[in-house]
């Protein structure tokens, strides 16, 4: 019991990464690879502000009265991976759009039909 | 232990969510329940006291990557995923063994929550003592990001403006040529 509740965020973060990772490979259409990759960000952020996280602690801003703070330094990491994140996104999300302007389609089997029938 | 029970309660409905969105193949639904999840990892984050984080996760992954994948929606015109041609067993395969092997991982870290883990120890106390002192800034997150790691924001900045850049090369010159030849026609 001890084990599981010190260790379920880690669980839970690996859990969300491997769908992530799932969707990525097994999944043909560009949309949904792009929202695995971004499930896979996600879960690679919840695992940072885990490791953070301080038992009895408050958010890092300081305030009369607390002595403990979580520590903020993943914070920091964690809000330029975002940032940088959503700037990858915008430009695969743009690479879908010009895909679908030369094949037609979003799926991959069918752009890979199309390449070979050149 | 009110904290860690919450905490248990979101992280498995970001599971359960996770799940959804394998399983759907309605692409608007993918979407829609994308934005979500990561609302759901902004509730977490409040939760694991990284407010700063909240905000721009909701902001950023609730708000602007939901929009512009609806966008693309709109731009590709395909609602329906279609079924997977092969099987599933080598990626169901390849994502098992992987993550057998992360948990196995996991199993000699520090504790949830622990004060005393390696993480907290090293350049993290600095921070939290000097900070205040050395920027004026009570948050220390803000007093990291723009005073003591400035330069790596300005950074992030060229980084930004790279992918718009990127972005306009991509989408915004076909665009162009089809007006012109709208025009010419």
């Amino acid at each position: 019991m001890e084990l599981i509740l010190s260790h379920y965020n880690y669980w839970i973060v690996i859990f969300l990464m491997m769908a992530g990772f799932y969707t990525v490979i097994s999944r043909g259409n560009l949309v949904k690879k792009i929202v695995g990759l971004n499930i896979f960000q996600v879960s690679v952020f919840l695992l940072y502000i885990s490791i953070g996280n301080v038992e009895g602690g408050t958010a890092p801003i300081v305030i009369e009265g607390a002595e403990k703070y979580s520590n903020p330094l993943p914070h920091v990491l964690i809000l330029t991976a975002i940032v940088v994140g959503i700037a990858t996104t915008a430009l695969a999300l743009a690479l879908v759009v010009r895909i679908r302007e030369a094949y037609g389609t979003i799926e991959e089997e069918e752009i890979h039909e199309q390449d070979q029938s050149l | 232990m009110i904290d860690i029970l919450i905490d248990v309660m979101l992280m498995s409905f970001l599971a359960i969510t996770a799940i959804a969105i394998i399983r759907i193949r309605n692409l608007f639904a993918v979407i829609m329940l994308f934005g979500i999840f990561s609302l759901l990892s902004a509730a977490v984050f409040v939760v694991l006291d990284a407010a700063d984080v909240a905000f721009t996760e909701a902001a950023v992954g609730g708000g602007i990557s939901t929009v512009l994948m609806l966008a693309t929606l709109a731009l590709t015109r395909q609602q329906e995923e279609k079924p997977p041609a092969h099987t599933q067993w080598l990626p169901l395969t390849v994502v098992v063994f992987t993550g057998a092997i992360l948990v196995y991982g996991t199993l000699d870290m520090p504790a949830f929550g622990d004060p005393d883990a390696p993480a907290q120890q090293h350049v993290a106390p600095y921070y939290i003592e000097k900070s205040q002192t050395d920027t004026g800034v009570p948050n220390m997150v803000t007093a990291v990001l723009a005073s003591y790691r400035g330069f790596d924001t300005l950074g992030e900045v060229t980084v930004i403006f790279t992918a718009g850049v990127g972005v306009l090369l991509l989408i915004g010159s076909n665009l162009f040529k089809r007006r012109r030849d709208e025009d010419e026609s």
